[in-house]
């Protein structure tokens, strides 16, 4: 269900570049999904002027200002805050959410998880290089334990979070990951992720060419095949020695989060694809439907009638 | 049986029992009853943070005290004229609040050993000689009550439980209120429950008689209603009208209105209230912490609502970064401080003003932001409505500083009528704003999101959903006009001081100060903000029926200072600054004027008593004079 009009004018990729250059580093995985973003954009049959980027802080975070639409970069880690207050103010807006693991899951690790559970209408692109970029390479809360890093120079202590397990624990109603280095699934994706209401939660495995230039080098490439697991429906699963057929609708997210603990075993490929796709009533959307029925029950507030509520009294003239 | 009946111009009456007996309802509907009446009033509900703290304990002691009058007050009261004791907690805690000869009605029955060992009583003090400059009624409330319902088949514990309103029955009939208003209250609020409603009307009724048909008290008092000017009437308590504000300034501006907000006393009430407002288009969005409380009210109004987030001084405290962006990002917002006792979590139940230098400092960088305070109940409406008139004018977030006394106390309001407030014109950008040509030199048009108003040097509000305005903000610097991203440094210098000199700006759109100096004799000058204004203003009428001109101003606007402030400041030979945290105003005059203002300082989460500043006035008049002489 959609509430957004349809443009007028068929949009290019083209329409979407804003005019300011574009400044990651050579060879990072940002460009891939920019890319992505921007040629699928003009197939989603939105205006423009209705779509709104908000970031938090990160090198991903910079992602608003290269696209033609409107944009926030905001503070770190409250994105998905301001795309709430967006989103509920305005029906006829498609929002995103661009965010990285430590914007995400660390300093806004708060704010993700409750926007997953009230499920409010917007698409967060959760860029995973498993590292902070932009403060020049601290392990970040998606980083293997053992790592060595500028804070951590005998081996990181920490135990790191599996984001898409950690959504489907707030039982966010889109679940999926994808792969910057894989244009094509990447695309697909991301465009059934934008096309679901509610919350869509997308981890895309990023590299960073700089601080943690290969983490996710196994999973390209010709030998790819065998590292991943191409979530499809209908696709048969064996996790544990129990194999069943993958099924994203299914309302009891348990065998979705089953799958999503595969890429903690070394001995199992990495689930790529789309976990979780449920219908569940937005917040914002029901938000609006509170405000409509008061207006229906009653009509429109009157504001006198409020100011004179209560237990009122009159003095008719001048009283001495 | 026929009472004598005396004449009263004022009367201070305390409701005091543990903060499970009802003392904050008594006191409400004895307010509304001198409300409806016409007295003049002014109330001060005083409770401990903790629930249902410790029973019969001096902790657990709430109160509400009520100051009516035959003539405009100011102020809640010093000292009570008389006490209604539920308890020897109660008894205990406030007897070294009242003045010689006050009154005090105690109910007897909780005066067991036990509960007077509790409270550190050595022996019984309506025995003894401890309460003998009080006139004192020592009545069995609670024994008379369950009597009273006994019709009603009610446990003992249940039928004891409408023991508050025997009192105010009782203190009603003392000061000849009528309580079918509270009959009506009840039925209303028991409707569910008859008989829970029947025992109430039946105790209340019950407190009545027993002042009419016994001999307790000899006399009854009668305070007649104050001068009021025409117009209607109701008694509001600060949130409310804050909150009633914020629903005016959502007409006035015809925008959406988005409240975020993290529950947190004693701010909840606002959100409370909005809530109920959803015909007017008032959204609330509970959030899941302080920040995502203002990050929702960022984003509201990014999309064209008016963001609101109201919260106390920790929450401020969290909110910083945020309205940090929001004086980046120049988006308008009010952000609400109910301010309570602090550091820290402080005194949550408390008022305090020691949040204002956290409202004009407390960011990262230079952030200007405007401050407003609100200097009664009532006029928390007013102040609401301007800060959104200049959130939205000006594009900025504004810092509404209420307190905790203003919160919870209450006063008589005169309504406005909804056709004499001012239009808020939001004047969203529609329309390219800057013409350029591009690479084939053909020329173009463009918006460029931080050019500005010649005037208020308020950037432009093009929200999403406008064709052809499509353009990104944030948190980095901003190049003037165009809104890129700019690290240049003449760039930041300039911008920094445009932030700065369009909050400066507003000051041009501000009512010149009112001087209260009834003499015109005055050189001392009293200098103020928010809640305060009424203590200030009863301290300088005690100061001046005691012979001496004193002269009072009261600041709304604390950031930008009225443009008029410092040639006024400049008048006196001095100006004295009271407030309730160490001298927060007073730092800011000096180091704006450098006039040597002087402190006068409370931080006892409790309004200034007005004996007790008159006091201190009256010294520096009398310093002033000699130093004059």
């Amino acid at each position: 269900m959609t509430t957004v009009d349809l443009p007028a004018p068929a949009l290019t990729a083209k329409d979407f570049s804003s005019d300011q250059e574009v400044r990651w580093c050579p060879g990072c995985g940002d460009y891939a999904v920019l890319k992505a973003v921007q040629s699928f954009l003009p197939d989603l049959g939105l205006r423009r002027e209705n779509i709104v980027f908000v970031s938090g802080i990160g090198c991903s975070s910079r992602f608003p200002y290269y696209l033609d639409t409107y944009g926030m970069h905001s503070i770190h880690g409250r994105a998905p805050s301001i795309a709430t207050g967006i989103a509920t103010a305005r029906e006829d807006l498609n929002v995103w959410v661009v965010t990285g693991d430590g914007d995400a899951l660390s300093i806004g690790g708060n704010h993700l998880i409750h926007a997953l559970r009230r499920n409010v209408n917007m698409t967060i692109l959760l860029f995973n290089n498993r590292i902070y970029g932009l403060t020049k390479g601290q392990y970040s809360p998606t980083s293997e334990t053992g790592k060595v890093t500028k804070s951590t120079p005998v081996g990181s202590i920490d135990h790191p979070f599996n984001p898409v397990s950690l959504a489907l624990g707030a039982e966010a109603s889109f679940v999926a990951r994808t792969i910057d280095s894989d244009r094509k699934h990447l695309t697909a994706v991301l465009a059934a992720a934008a096309a679901h209401r509610g919350t869509s939660l997308v981890e895309i495995y990023q590299n960073c060419p700089i601080f943690n230039d290969g983490a996710f080098e196994g999973l390209k490439g010709p030998d790819a095949a065998d590292q991943l697991l191409r979530l499809e429906p209908g696709l048969e699963v064996t996790v544990d020695g129990q194999t069943w057929t993958h099924d994203p609708t299914e309302a009891n997210p348990t065998r979705q989060f089953a799958i999503s603990r595969l890429d903690g075993d070394p001995d199992s490929p990495v689930p790529v694809g789309i976990f979780r796709q449920v219908d569940r009533p937005t917040y914002d959307d029901q938000a609006r439907a509170q405000v409509a029925d008061a207006l229906a029950a009653a009509g429109p507030g009157d504001l006198q009638a409020l100011l004179d509520s209560g237990d009122t009294w009159s003095v008719a003239e001048e009283r001495a | 049986m026929s009472h004598p009946v005396t004449e009263l111009d004022r009367v201070v009456i305390r409701f005091a029992g543990d903060s499970g007996d009802g003392m904050q309802l008594t006191g409400d509907r004895f307010t509304q009853e001198a409300a409806v009446f016409g007295n003049d009033l002014s109330t001060l509900p005083n409770f401990p943070a903790e629930i249902r703290a410790p029973q019969g304990t001096i902790p657990g002691v709430s109160s509400f005290q009520l100051h009516f009058a035959s003539y405009d007050i100011l102020t809640p009261g010093d000292r009570p004229d008389v006490l209604v004791a539920m308890n020897p907690a109660a008894l205990k805690a406030n007897t070294g609040d009242l003045p010689k000869g006050a009154t005090v009605i105690v109910d007897t029955h909780d005066f067991t050993a036990r509960n007077l060992t509790k409270v550190g009583y050595a022996a019984n003090p309506l025995e003894d000689e401890t309460l003998a400059d009080f006139a004192v009624h020592a009545v069995d409330l609670t024994g008379m009550t369950v009597e009273a319902v006994k019709e009603f088949g009610l446990s003992r514990k249940d039928a004891a439980r409408s023991k508050n309103m025997f009192a105010l029955g009782l203190v009603s009939w003392l000061y000849g209120r009528d309580v079918a208003g509270t009959e009506t209250y009840l039925a209303h609020k028991f409707a569910t429950k008859p008989t829970i409603r029947d025992a109430n009307v039946a105790a209340l009724r019950a407190g009545w008689n027993f002042g009419e048909t016994t001999e307790t008290f000899a006399v009854s008092y009668v305070v007649k209603p104050a001068p009021a000017a025409p117009g209607r009437y109701r008694n509001i308590t600060g949130n409310t009208a804050l909150s009633y504000g914020l629903v005016a300034a959502g007409r006035l501006s015809g925008l959406p209105v988005l409240m975020g907000a993290y529950p947190i006393t004693p701010a909840s009430d606002i959100l409370h209230e909005l809530s109920k407002h959803k015909r007017f288009g008032v959204t609330t969005f509970q959030a899941e912490d302080e920040i995502a409380a203002i990050g929702a009210a960022v984003g509201a109004s990014f999309a064209g609502t008016l963001g609101v987030t109201a919260t106390s001084g920790p929450g401020v405290a969290l909110k910083s970064e945020a309205m940090g962006l929001a004086v980046m990002t120049e988006l308008p917002l009010v952000v609400v401080d109910v301010q309570r006792g602090g550091p820290s979590t402080g005194l949550p139940t408390k008022t305090e003003q020691s949040d204002l230098l956290q409202a004009m400092y407390g960011r990262n960088g230079e952030a200007p932001m405007p401050v407003i305070a609100p200097q009664s109940p009532g006029d928390c409406f007013a102040a609401a409505v301007e800060a959104a008139r200049i959130a939205i004018t000006y594009r900025t977030p504004v810092m509404l500083l209420s307190d905790g006394y203003l919160a919870n106390g209450s006063e008589p309001w005169a309504i406005p009528s909804v056709a004499d407030l001012p239009a808020i014109e939001p004047g969203f950008a529609t329309a390219p704003n800057h013409s350029t040509t591009n690479a084939k030199g053909e020329p173009v048009e463009e918006f460029w999101p931080y050019l500005r108003d010649e005037e208020t040097l308020a950037r432009p509000w093009a929200i999403p959903g406008t064709a052809g305005l499509e353009h990104r903000i944030g948190g980095l610097e901003k190049g003037e006009g165009h809104g890129n991203i700019s690290y240049d440094p003449a760039n930041h210098d300039r911008m920094v001081r445009i932030r700065a000199e369009k909050v400066q700006r507003i000051a041009d759109s501000l009512p010149p100060l009112e001087v209260d100096d009834p003499s015109g004799q005055a050189d001392v000058l009293v200098i103020g903000w928010g809640s305060t204004y009424g203590p200030i203003g009863a301290a300088c009428r005690r100061v001046r029926a005691a012979g001496h001109p004193i002269a009072q101003v009261h600041l709304r606007h604390v950031n930008p200072l009225p443009n008029d402030l410092g040639a006024i400041l400049r008048r006196y030979d001095r100006v004295v600054c009271p407030e309730m945290n160490l001298g927060q105003l007073s730092r800011l005059l000096r180091a704006e004027y450098l006039v040597d203002v002087r402190p006068i300082t409370t931080v006892r989460g409790l309004p200034f008593g007005a004996e007790a500043l008159a006091h201190d006035l009256l010294t520096h008049v009398t310093r002033t004079a000699e130093a004059l002489a």
